[in-house]
This record gives C-alpha cells, structure tokens and sequence, in this order.
C-alpha cells in the first residue's frame, strides 16, 4: 500500500496555439515526467491539444474566498474600460461626419 | 491552508456551528459552488465523500463485464470502440476518486476498501454480462441511466465533483449513442440477434429499474441531500425522467419489457411500474448479487498485476533502479 499516493500537479492544456493554457484537473504523480503521461491519458483522449502544462500543486499560491473582497473594486473604475467614454456621441455634436 | 478536523467547529454543538450551517445553507441555495477549503458542516463532507466514492467505484466495476467483452466484440468498429469506452470509464474513476480526495479522504484508501470488499458500487455491475447483446444493452440503458443521474449532479454544489461531471457527461454522450447503435444494430437484425437483445432486455430490467436506488418513501437522506444541492432531484424523480426518455424509444425497436403493470398514466404523466424489490437490491449492493465477489476478485488482480507498473514508476522518479516486470522475470 502507500504506493500511489503520489503528489498532485494540476494539467493545463491547450487546444491551438496561440490560446490560453486551461486549467482541466489533475493527476496523481511521481514525477513530472509521469504527470506528463498520465495528464495526456486522461485530459487529451477527445478534444484537440498542442501543448499540455503540468505544475505542482504546492506551487501554487492562491488566494482565498474569504478574502474576495480584495478584489472589489472601491471607486468607479470605469474610467479604465472603453465603456467608460462617450467619444462617438461627443464626436458627432462637433462635425458633420456620418459614418463615424 | 486546510484546517485541521478538530478546529473545523463544523458539528452540531460546536461553537458558532448554527450561524455558520445558516450562513452555508443560504450560500448553496443562491447556487454558490462549494470549494474544498471552504467551511462545511462535516455531514456535507461525509455524505459527499460516501456518494463520490460509490460513484468512482462503479466506473472502475462497470469496466469490467465491458472490458471482459473486448476480445469477442463481432466487428473491428466494435472493438475499437469498446476499448474506446473502457478506457473512459476508468478515466472517469481517476476523476471521481481525485474530487473526493479534496474533501480528505485519500485516494489509497478509497482504492483499498473497494479491494477488501468494504466499499459499494452500483448494483447493476453485480450482474452477469452473458452475451454481446448485454454489452449492448449496457451501454446504452445503463448509461442512459446514468446520464440522467450524472447531469443533474453535474450542478450539485460541490465544485470539484461539478467539474469532474461536466466531463464525464461530455464523454458519456459517445457511449451512450454507440450503445443505442448496437442495439438498432441487434433490433434490426437476424431473429437470432433480435432474440439475443430481448433476452438481455428481459434480464437487465429489474437492475435498471433499480439503478436510481431506493424509492423516495424509503431513503432517508434525501431531503438534506437536497438542501445542500448535493442531490437536485429524487431517485423517483430521476427514475421517471429515465423511463420518459427511453421507454418510447424500446418500444420503437419493437422491444418488450417484463413488468405487466408497465403503463402511462396520463392523468399523473407519469409512468407506473411494480415497485422494484428494495431488499433485493439493499442485499446485493452490500455484496451478494450474483457477480458482487468475481467484481473485487478482478479488481484486486488487476490491481496486484499493476503493482510492478507503480514500482517501476517509483523508482525511476527516485534514481532507483526500476525493477523489471514479473512476466519478464518469469521467461
Ligand atoms: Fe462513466
Ligand atoms: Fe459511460
């Protein structure tokens, strides 16, 4: 007994160049080598996939869901999206433009 | 970051206990996901890691009367497609047992009570798989069935068994309509094929009548199942879907079924059935269906067979030197 349960790597997996890498799972392994081979076994037997990542678990630091308020936003950020402006309504009043 | 068991205060009479289930219960019925390093009463934790834990069990039990069947499949198509699903529903068990180990219980373990007999799995793997037909009638009710059941526990609350589930039913849709076509591929066939199909039909009814498990009258879990939206419907309920869906569709294959109280009762929309013998089916869950003991027996050869596999994995991610293969051994 005790022989599988090895360490954890969370698979990212990505589906055509150029794309973002997504988080699929994991697997049990003893090395990163293995994962390798078992994440492609598991997460690649259907969809497209043309380049795999697989990274301890440990290594990762993450936040925590009690501490999501960090992430609220305190002020009117909008200012920071393109929603944020009225160029096109403003343009119009200045000229004579009808495609703009 | 995971808290330790006895400073969890996730039991009734606990400190803060009923502000925190009050707080939890509100969360899981606005549909919020549970995620494993959340607070969760211990109930939640224990009734889902029993639930997982079956449920892995039974991919890895329901690979084997199917795994059985891959040397004798009639057609190359077949068996490539056999070996297709096989290879899935163990991935599925991989799935299954890594979302239960977030909520503490190890994957070993889980592994190891399945071997030593302690652990269930789905009734219907308990039963024979005696002719092609069977594989047939397997793939496609059997995993009907669990389509339904896995669908709606696909929005359950608990994160990592949701995710696991999307992908698995994603995968199910293949073996689901393979299945169907094997059995329109029997149904349509010689009289002897169609003979063969009516056959398992007829033996397989009584399981998948039962596969929802227990009627709503007699399970006890239910209604805090459903509170914490580990369950989003009954077994009833679920039954009936299944039977809605696939009845209509036996019947267009010219099939029959053997319970003579089978009706629509149009008033209720519902379908009447003979309620399925409860006790039989308590009784082989817990190990005395016909295949319960050939089912464990596989599972621990196959698990002893693949020991030298782990070895060998070991030792090469520890600069051993990995040993060889006992049939290489052997020669
Ligand atoms: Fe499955
Ligand atoms: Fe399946």
């Amino acid at each position: 007994m005790h022989d599988t349960q090895w360490r954890v790597f969370e698979v990212f997996h990505q589906s055509t160049r150029g794309e973002p890498h997504v988080h699929v799972g994991s697997v049990h392994a003893p090395d990163a080598e293995s994962a390798v081979i078992l994440a492609k076994e598991q997460f690649s037997r259907r969809q497209a996939c043309v380049n795999m990542w697989v990274v301890p678990a440990e290594a990762i630091t993450a936040t925590r869901y009690e501490d999501a308020d960090m992430f609220q936003h305190g002020t009117d950020k909008s200012y920071r999206e393109a929603f944020g402006y009225e160029t096109t309504k403003r343009a119009r009043a200045v000229g004579d433009m009808q495609e703009i | 970051m995971v808290m330790l068991a006895e400073n969890r205060n996730d039991k009734p009479g606990d400190p803060g206990f009923e502000e925190r289930l009050a707080a939890f219960e509100d969360r899981v019925a606005r549909g919020d996901k549970v995620e494993p390093g959340d607070w969760m009463p211990a109930d939640y934790r224990i009734e889902l890691v029993r639930l997982i834990h079956v449920h892995s069990n039974s991919e890895i039990c329901g690979a084997l009367p199917e795994g059985g069947w891959i040397p004798h499949a009639p057609t190359f198509k077949r068996k490539l497609a056999l070996c297709a699903k096989v290879q899935d529903e163990v991935g599925h068990a991989q799935l299954l047992y890594r979302a239960a180990e977030t909520l503490g219980k190890p994957r070993e373990e889980m592994l190891q009570e399945l071997i030593d007999g302690k652990a269930k799995f789905s009734n219907v793997f308990h039963y024979p798989a005696k002719t092609w037909a069977d594989v047939a009638v397997i793939a496609w009710l059997i995993d009907a069935a669990a389509i339904v059941n896995q669908t709606m526990m696909s929005e359950g609350s608990y994160g990592p068994y949701s995710r696991a589930l999307k992908r698995i039913c994603y995968e199910e849709a293949f073996h689901l309509t393979h299945g169907y076509d094997m059995c329109i591929t029997l149904a349509t066939g010689t009289p002897v094929q169609r003979e063969m199909l009516q056959d398992a039909l007829n033996r397989w009814w009584k399981p998948i009548m039962m596969f929802h498990g227990p009627a709503d009258k007699e399970s006890k879990h239910t209604e805090k199942l459903m509170r914490w939206r580990i369950k989003l419907k009954t077994n009833d309920q679920q039954r009936q879907q299944f039977l809605k869906k696939y009845l209509p569709k036996i019947f267009n294959l010219k099939l029959t079924l053997p319970d003579p109280n089978l009706r629509y009762d149009e008033a209720a929309k519902e379908w009447r059935y003979t309620e399925p013998d409860w006790a039989e089916f308590l009784s082989v869950v817990r190990g005395n269906g016909p295949m319960s003991a050939e089912r464990v027996q596989s599972r621990r050869l196959a698990h002893e067979q693949g020991a030298w596999v782990r070895d060998a994995l070991n030792a090469a991610a520890t600069n051993q030197p990995v040993p060889m293969p006992p049939a290489v051994l052997a020669s």
